[in-house]
């Protein structure tokens, strides 16, 4: 019963949205394929009215000429490979853990959902303190170190700091990957690169961990109990019990929080902002952690329009490609 | 026979032994449960405790070369007024509630029309319509970042220097609509019986009367969801009004938003190289304390939120 008083209706109702989407999501799809497609496009040469060809030079140019492309396709790749097993890990093991005890549980719950409800800039700016290392240290021998950091002296009080100094002193190789001072430059001059890495690492796995707890959480709580006593009956060990019950149950939100969790690996870069600042990297090699959304607000207010566009469908096309992996390998392995 | 027995009486055994085995077994995991679940509790809250003791302590304390876990003098200065100051918080707070005020009331606006018409009206096209709006979602905001600066650099709202409209409507218009919440809404909607409407339609009450009597106070709970995370949208906003407010040189910070005066802030003390951790800290601590009050009063519809989104903010 389509009268055409609601169609009109429907249609009003639905204006102030579809103007909207229109200017600000319709267009913008429309416009970054035409930009990514004509080669050499800048806006100041739009505005010059100088003519553009059709081409995929811009792609080219991004993915083999771009310096930093491939840097920060490397960062992003390892910050997505490393944070979601490592997140998605942990979670499951606190979601299993929280869902098998009674007191403390509310409690506990809601401490492990507070990191979900920060700003990922101040709080990136609390890590970037922890792992400081504050007054003059310049890594070299004559200066002073005045505070070595809060995380610093953990390893130090650990007896951590003793190994670390001793591989310094008899095999430097061994551990020059993470420093080559002691006490360990985290984020400050001279420091390396996996120092850095590991500093965003645990941040961004400290963030993410809240919202995989709450959705495995809620996975676990909805398993059917009639399993477990089955399993009680037959005798089944609590391995099996895990990993031929509650993994293949669960297998649908391990799925989701993997797959959101690569698309938003592959968007990081407020994280490091957080710790690193604009520069993207320690002071004596800024731009050394840029990420491939990093890459694009960097290259966005140089006018390069049309390698910008390129990027960023870039982008898009490897989260589909690994959200399309994701979800069939989880077809084939997800018990639904 | 007597193999079968005998295979009977073992198995017997071993229940016993299991479900001896089984309690034992109970009991440890308990316990490594708990020791698990505790050191994990501690390395979530670390950084808390460690940005609230490190925003009292003096600079010097904070320069110490062993650490201390309890500030020695409590300096409040810190936050009255130095962070304020240095990060130019008032304005930007200002800033961050008209910015977020505004665009939740729009965008629930827009978000509850266009809900009522997928819900409720019927029109030509009307599921591809919708299809077509939830395969936006799939598309990473950055995409559309270019093509929008374009657009509000166009339209003249990001300049050397902007007016209040200017500056404020930058902010707000790009985010107005969110599929997402369109589609939220829709679906709840959608649980509300016809027959409400028709009836509602034979009294002769007016759509929009129906949509404010009936409608909205059945759906409140997901109006309430999308209003926090609209102002915890705008709180936490920063890549954007960053982006925008960069080419402002003659204005640098008046139309900026509480995150980017966080980050953008020098912290330097006057006359050395010592950056002043304590009034950074504080400053981090004001702009978190909102965030854990939203938490702590309106938890359930964050999480409700956001077990269906898995969208930050």
């Amino acid at each position: 019963m389509v009268d055409s008083k609601q169609q009109w209706k429907a249609w009003l109702y639905l204006s102030p949205a579809i103007v909207l989407l229109l200017v600000f999501t319709v267009w913008p799809i429309i416009n970054t394929i035409i930009m990514a497609f004509t080669e050499g496009y800048t806006a100041l040469g739009n505005i010059g009215e100088q003519t553009f060809q059709f081409g995929i030079g811009n792609f080219t140019k991004v993915i083999f000429k771009f310096p930093d492309f491939k840097e920060c396709l490397i960062n992003t790749m390892i910050l997505c490979f490393a944070t979601v097993p490592i997140s998605t890990f942990l979670a499951l093991l606190i979601a299993v853990c929280l869902n098998s005890i009674k007191p403390l549980q509310r409690l506990l719950q809601t401490i492990f959902f507070l990191p979900y409800v920060t700003n990922s800039i101040a709080v990136g700016m609390v890590f970037a303190a922890m792992f400081n290392i504050v007054g003059t240290f310049l890594g070299s021998e004559s200066q002073l170190v005045t505070s070595p950091g809060i995380v610093n002296y953990f390893i130090e009080i650990s007896g951590l700091g003793n190994l670390i100094e001793w591989l310094l002193a008899n095999y430097p190789n061994t551990i020059s990957w993470l420093t080559t001072t002691y006490p360990i430059s985290w984020i400050n001059d001279g420091s390396t690169y996996m120092a850095n890495m590991l500093v965003i690492i645990v941040y961004i796995v400290w963030n993410a961990l809240p919202f995989k707890i709450l959705i495995l959480l809620g996975g676990l709580q909805s398993v059917n109990k009639q399993y477990y006593e089955a399993a009680k009956v037959d005798g089944t060990s609590r391995t099996r019990v895990f990993t031929n019950i509650t993994i293949p149950l669960l297998s649908p939100m391990l799925a989701y929080v993997i797959i959101t969790g690569f698309i938003g690996g592959f968007k990081e870069y407020s994280s490091i902002v957080g710790i690193f600042g604009e520069s993207m990297g320690p002071p004596h090699d800024p731009y050394r952690l840029n990420t491939m959304v990093g890459l694009i607000y960097k290259e966005l207010p140089l006018n390069q329009y049309g390698r910008v566009a390129a990027a960023a469908l870039v982008l898009f096309a490897i989260i589909f490609v690994i959200t399309m992996i994701n979800l069939w390998v989880s077809k084939k392995k997800v018990h639904y | 026979m007597t193999e079968q027995k005998k295979l009977s009486v073992m198995r017997e055994r071993n229940m016993q032994s299991e479900t001896q085995k089984n309690k034992i077994g109970k009991v440890i995991a308990q316990i490594l449960c708990y020791a698990f679940l505790i050191t994990m509790a501690f390395v979530i809250l670390f950084p808390f405790y460690w940005m609230i003791i490190s925003s009292l302590k003096t600079v010097d304390e904070y320069y110490l070369t062993i650490p201390t876990f309890f500030p020695k003098t409590i300096v409040l200065k810190n936050y009255f007024w130095d962070a304020f100051e240095t990060a130019n918080l008032s304005r930007l707070f200002f800033n961050t509630v008209l910015v977020g005020v505004v665009s939740t009331v729009l965008s629930l606006v827009i978000t509850v029309l266009s809900a009522f018409a997928f819900a409720r009206l019927e029109f030509k096209g009307k599921n591809a319509l919708f299809a077509a709006l939830l395969a936006t979602m799939m598309i990473p905001g950055e995409l559309f970042t270019i093509t929008n600066y374009q657009t509000v650099a166009n339209w003249g709202w990001v300049d050397y220097e902007v007016n209040w409209f200017e500056g404020y409507a930058v902010l707000i218009v790009p985010f107005l609509v969110s599929v997402f919440y369109i589609y939220l809404l829709r679906q709840n909607f959608l649980q509300i019986p016809n027959e409400l409407y028709l009836a509602a339609k034979v009294d002769g009450t007016s759509d929009l009367k129906y949509l404010w009597k009936v409608m909205i106070p059945l759906a409140l709970p997901t109006l309430i969801s999308i209003t926090i995370l609209k102002m915890m949208g705008s709180w936490n906003s920063y890549v954007w009004p960053n982006l925008v407010s960069k080419i402002a040189v003659d204005q640098p910070n008046t139309y900026k938003l509480i995150t980017n005066g966080l980050r953008g802030a020098n912290f330097t003390l006057e006359g050395s190289d010592r950056v002043n951790f304590p009034v950074q800290m504080a400053a981090v601590v004001v702009v978190s304390i909102p965030l854990f009050l939203v938490f702590i009063f309106l938890r359930k519809y964050i999480m409700k939120g956001v077990s269906r989104s898995g969208i930050k903010g």
